[in-house]
Formats: C-alpha cells, sequence, structure tokens
C-alpha cells in the first residue's frame, strides 16, 4: 500500500488552514505571521499569501481567478511536493538524502545533504527550497510529515494539513483506493469535474491526486507526460560501466598496438642495418 | 635549470593579485550571512553564474589535460610531448577552481566528503562527483614528475613513470565519463530544458565539444606563455594542434544537426526567438568559423591566426555550456536571474587564483622549458632504438 492524498479543488474554500497547520506541526509557527511574532505579511494584492513555496512555506494555497460556468470564481489549489512515485529529486541526489520510501513519501534526511540543490534544478513540480539566508543551509520541502522526530505517519496519523482540513477536500488513504473514489466522483458529476487525475499518471504518477473544475493548465499546473522525467539520465547511467569497460579497454588496446608496432619497426631497421653492415 | 629571463608582467600580477584578494571579504560574508547575501540566486534559480562558468566550463576548459596525455602517452604522437605539461597543470588548476567553486555555491560545503560514504549510484552528480575527485588525485600524480625533477628526488620520479601510462588510461577513463556525465545530469530536465539543447544523446555531445576544446585550450595557453614567458612552441606543434580540432569539431556538428534531424526539431533552429539566436551563437562562431579556420592552411601557418580561432572554439564552448545549463534552462515561473557582482568578483577571483599559481609554478618548476627536455629525451631515444 502506498499512502497518498487526493484533494478535491471543488472543496477547497481557501481557509489556509493547511498552511498554518503545516508551520505549526514543523515548527516553523515563528513564520506565521501574527503581532506575536512580529511577523508581517505584505501585501500582494491578493489574499493569495505568502507569494511563493520558501523554505519556511512548505504548501499554500494558490488563489487563480477564472470564468466558468459562466461566472467568475476562485479557484483554490494546494501547492506542495507532489511526492512523485519516481521522484527525480530522489535521482538527482548525489548523496541519497532525498528518497522515496515505499510507503509514498519522499523524505529528506539533513545528515547526509551537501547542499548542492540539484534537487531544485529537476524537480518537475518546482517545489523543493533553500535556506538563502542561512550560513548553514538545508534544502526545504514537504516531507508529507515523516522529519525525524515530527514523523505524524509513522504514529499511523495522517498528515497535519488533512488533519486540520475543515471541508474535507483534502482526502489521506490508500493511492488506488483514492484514484477509484477520484474516478467515482468525476462519474456521479461529470458537470462539476474534468475528467482527468491530476497525479495518476504525470511524470509516472505522484502520490498527490488532484480533480477540479477546470483543466489543470489553467491553474498553473504543469502540463507534463506520463514518462518520469527520470528515464533518460537512468539510461545514460546504465551506460556508465560499459562505456568504463570499453574505454579502458580501447585504450590499452591503441597503446599496445602501437607500441608493438614500433618495436616491429625498430627490429627491422635494426635487422636492415646489419644486412647493410655484412 | 633556471629561467633567464624574468618571467610576468609585475603589473599583470598585481592586477591579479588585486582582484584575488578581493574576493576574499566575500567568501566571509558567505559563510557568515548565507548564499543569499552574496548572490542572486533563489529558489526559482537555484543554481547560477558559478555553476555555468566554474563547472560547466570550468571542467570543459580543463578537457586540453587528457585529451593531450592520451594522444601523446597512448596514441604515441610524441611531437606533442611540450604542450602535455602545461595543459596537465591547466587541467589541474581548472579542477581545483572547480572544487574552489563549489566551496561557495555548494550549500554546505563541510559535507562534500559525504559523497564519498553516501553512495547514490543512479546520481549523474555523484558520477561527476566521484570522477573529479578521483580525477583530480590522478592529474596531481600526472603532474607530480615537475615537481619531482626541480627536487631532484629520483626516487618518486622512478615510481611515477613506472606507473605513467595506466595512470594517463585511468585518467581519459574518468575524463570521458564525467564530460559526457555533466551532459548526463541536464537529461533530468526535459521539460525545462529547450528542445534546440535536450537529447538523449546529450551526453556525447559533451564529451566530443570537452575532447574539440582540448588542443584549442592547449593553443590559447601556450601562446599566452609565449606572450608573458616568452618560450616559443615550434609552430609545427601550434599548427598540429589547429588541424585536428576541424575533425572532432565536424563530428559534433553532424551529431547535432542529425539529432534535430531526427527529433524533427531542426526546424527550431530556424523559427525566431532568442532560443535559436543562442544557439546560432554557439554554433557559429564555436564550430563552424573554426572549422573552415583551421582548415585554412594560411591559418595553420600565423600564430596569430590560430591563437584567436582556438579563442573562437572556447567561447563557442562557454556559450553552450551556458545555454544549457542557464540560458535556456526555464526558470521557475515569475523568476528572472542575473548575477549580483559578488558572483562575478567570486568568479573573477578564482581564475585570478588559478593565473597567479600558473604563473608562479612556471618560474619555480620545469613546465615550459620542459621542450628542451622533451627534446632530449627524443633524441636519446632515438639514438637508443638505433643502437
Amino acid at each position: 500500500m502506498t499512502t497518498a492524498v487526493l484533494c478535491d479543488v471543488n472543496r477547497c474554500i481557501g481557509c489556509r488552514g493547511c498552511q498554518v497547520a503545516c508551520k505549526q506541526w514543523n515548527e516553523h509557527d515563528e513564520f506565521i505571521p501574527t503581532k506575536e511574532n512580529a511577523v508581517k505579511s505584505t501585501n500582494q494584492g491578493s489574499y493569495e499569501n505568502p507569494p511563493q513555496l520558501s523554505a519556511r512555506t512548505w504548501t499554500k494555497i494558490r488563489f487563480t481567478e477564472l470564468e466558468y460556468g459562466g461566472k467568475l470564481r476562485w479557484v483554490f489549489t494546494k501547492l506542495q511536493c507532489m511526492h512523485c512515485e519516481h521522484p527525480a529529486c530522489a535521482t538527482a541526489c548525489p548523496v541519497g538524502a532525498l528518497q522515496k520510501i515505499p510507503d509514498g513519501p519522499v523524505t529528506y534526511d539533513e545528515g547526509k545533504c551537501i547542499g548542492c540543490r540539484y534537487c531544485m534544478v529537476a524537480c518537475p513540480f518546482a517545489i523543493p527550497t533553500f535556506e538563502w539566508d542561512k550560513p548553514i543551509p538545508w534544502i526545504r520541502k514537504c516531507t508529507f510529515c515523516t522529519t525525524p522526530g515530527l514523523d505524524r505517519l509513522a504514529q499511523g496519523w495522517e498528515p497535519a494539513c488533512v488533519k486540520t482540513c475543515p471541508t474535507d477536500a483534502l482526502q489521506f488513504g490508500d493511492r488506488e483506493e483514492l484514484i477509484s473514489e477520484a474516478k467515482k466522483r468525476i462519474a456521479a458529476s461529470p458537470g462539476r469535474y474534468v475528467n482527468h487525475i491530476y497525479g495518476e499518471n504525470e511524470v509516472g504518477g505522484t502520490s498527490w491526486l488532484y480533480i477540479s473544475p477546470v483543466p489543470f493548465d489553467k491553474l498553473g499546473f504543469p502540463k507534463l507526460g506520463s514518462q518520469p522525467v527520470t528515464v533518460d539520465a537512468e539510461r545514460a547511467m546504465g551506460a556508465v560501466l560499459p562505456v568504463l569497460v570499453g574505454v579502458a579497454a580501447a585504450m590499452s588496446g591503441v597503446y599496445w598496438l602501437i607500441q608493438r608496432r614500433q618495436s616491429v619497426k625498430a627490429l627491422k631497421q635494426d635487422s636492415e642495418i646489419k644486412g647493410e653492415n655484412k | 635549470m633556471r629561467l633567464e629571463k624574468p618571467a610576468g608582467f609585475p603589473i599583470g600580477t598585481a592586477i591579479l593579485s588585486v582582484i584575488a584578494l578581493f574576493s576574499l571579504p566575500i567568501f566571509i560574508i558567505r559563510y557568515l550571512y548565507g548564499l543569499g547575501a552574496i548572490s542572486n540566486l533563489s529558489d526559482g534559480r537555484p543554481w547560477g553564474l558559478w555553476i555555468s562558468f566554474d563547472l560547466y566550463s570550468g571542467v570543459a576548459l580543463a578537457a586540453g589535460g587528457f585529451t593531450l596525455a592520451g594522444a601523446v602517452y597512448i596514441f604515441n604522437r610524441k611531437k606533442y610531448y611540450p604542450v602535455v605539461r602545461p595543459a596537465i597543470l591547466t587541467a589541474f588548476l581548472g579542477y581545483q577552481l572547480v572544487i574552489l567553486a563549489l566551496l561557495v555555491d555548494v550549500g554546505q560545503p563541510w559535507y562534500l566528503w559525504h559523497a564519498i560514504i553516501y553512495w547514490n549510484i543512479h546520481s549523474p552528480l555523484f558520477e561527476v562527483a566521484v570522477c573529479v575527485m578521483t580525477y583530480t588525485a590522478v592529474l596531481a600524480l600526472e603532474f607530480s614528475p615537475a615537481v619531482f625533477e626541480r627536487l631532484n628526488w629520483h626516487i618518486p620520479l622512478k615510481a611515477i613513470r613506472a606507473i605513467q601510462i595506466p595512470l594517463v588510461i585511468t585518467g581519459v577513463v574518468l575524463s570521458t565519463l564525467h564530460q559526457s556525465s555533466l551532459g548526463t545530469m541536464l537529461l533530468m530536465m526535459p521539460n525545462s530544458l529547450s528542445a534546440l539543447w535536450y537529447t538523449p544523446i546529450l551526453p556525447l555531445l559533451f564529451l566530443f565539444s570537452a575532447v574539440a576544446v582540448g588542443p584549442a585550450m592547449a593553443i590559447f595557453e601556450s601562446t599566452l606563455s609565449t606572450k608573458v614567458f616568452g618560450h616559443k612552441l615550434s609552430l609545427d606543434i601550434l599548427a598540429g594542434l589547429g588541424k585536428v580540432i576541424p575533425y572532432i569539431l565536424g563530428l559534433y556538428l553532424l551529431l547535432k544537426i542529425i539529432d534535430l534531424m531526427v527529433a524533427g526539431e531542426l526546424g527550431l533552429a530556424f523559427s525566431w526567438s532568442p532560443y535559436s539566436l543562442l544557439w546560432w551563437a554557439e554554433i557559429i562562431i564555436g564550430v563552424i568559423l573554426p572549422i573552415i579556420l583551421f582548415s585554412l592552411p594560411n591559418v595553420r601557418q600565423s600564430r596569430n591566426l590560430l591563437f584567436w580561432t582556438a579563442i573562437l572554439v572556447i567561447i563557442g564552448l562557454i556559450i553552450n555550456r551556458f545555454n544549457v545549463s542557464l540560458l535556456a534552462l526555464e526558470p521557475r515561473p515569475g523568476t528572472s536571474y542575473f548575477p549580483h557582482w559578488m558572483e562575478f568578483a567570486i568568479s573573477a577571483g578564482l581564475i585570478a587564483d588559478a593565473l597567479l599559481i600558473f604563473m608562479a609554478a612556471n618560474r619555480v618548476l620545469p613546465i615550459m622549458h620542459h621542450e628542451t627536455t622533451a627534446q632530449s629525451v627524443l633524441k636519446v631515444s632515438k639514438v637508443l632504438e638505433r643502437a
């Protein structure tokens, strides 16, 4: 069983309780904008705040204004690590600090990370972030509440964001079951959903699944194929050992051939000189 | 063996020293206040100038080390013996530059050694890390004879000579692997790297362009050394280096064009966009012009023209590496990036460091005037062959 979360965009009311719960659980609550924390939220010209994911905001609600069904509406989509089935970050990480565990989450191990940021460049969903203002910086991203010491999943609990969601827009469970649940909802009210479960097949599947009333590219979700992004790189990495052996053998062969040809030539010259001397 | 002529311009050395010293406080700021304080890097653009210039271009420009060592020791092109040692020194310094740049760029440089104990064998960057570490050690060994000769240490000199060929082969193997896997690293970004560059054969293209820039760097650095130190390398050697380049670049161009045709994306090069402009810039400057120029006999008869054509190859390669690792790689939505002046200062400081060490090495160690020793060695070996 791999765990997953189904996010029903139709049910989300944009309360951003998940954002707060995430910060509270992951001990980032000093960054929640309150008077006591002396953190000010800046006016972005929108209720959407903060403007993007960061090392202190691992999840946020994106507000999209668009017209559908003859009305101008707000659509709220939750952003966080998608916990891919074939995560580019985990393949990219040279030291294996990011790992896909069989349960579903892509975990992060501070004890291994060197801060190279390849994961950030490789992620097709633009998720991992970095502590740019710290002298000892780490990579930060949603860990599916598996951060050591703060591991909710190990306790058999659902992630903090799911726990706090007041409208059941987020549902935690087995990936296969959630996919059939999503299909059921789409089939039950085809007018309310587009026939697309985002994350079912994208880049080989993700542990976060979305259903929505409008096409996902209109909500800023990247348009991705069903092939994992790691395929080409993995194929090239498979060639490393053969190339190593092949190049070493070829170079040794060339060296041996040329040396031999030369010694043969030297021998011939030798005998010619001897012949002339006679 | 001491140099007769006092080497280097004192003013040049002074300027280089100032640039090198100027970058020191920036290093300190980085370790006190984080990468954000000295760079314009952000979550939307996590890799910038340092990765494109110091890592991607730097590693490729150090390819002279393995191409020339391979040509001389394995393919028995003895003619180029005099350029091997400076090429290996350049490569050795180049890799140290890369490592120094990573000490700034990587978030936790004090944990770089984690790559030795925590292996992710699926990661192209792991392969690069392991190869760069081992190859730097190989380069140190390949260069060590210059030090031992100077110190007159015969025993280690003999030991190195005994393992010379395995050492060179190891160098060629390691270089083949990591030059190409710098390309493999970009294969993880099929969605953000422009289709003009993204191809499954990117590792092969990386290897070919690195091999082509090796001799160009040798022409470049030996011409500069001639100007600064006054050791004149025979034109025959430079012309020979220039003559090889069109073959490698020609093959590279062919691969690139066929690949685009197979992918059905050659049209992208002919449709107007900033990307097609960048693509033509690297192809015309770094590939087509050098192929034409190096093929002309009167270019190969002129030290000046050889030098400037080699510079074209080098600039073309740098544009290519910037294209694939920065300019044609989409940032996250809503991000723009232009390097902070302190990013430039760090890179400039590192180059100044390398040039200063190169100049110092030339004064103290038998690098360039090694030619005379090489010629005497050749003569001796010819005599021995006859005997």
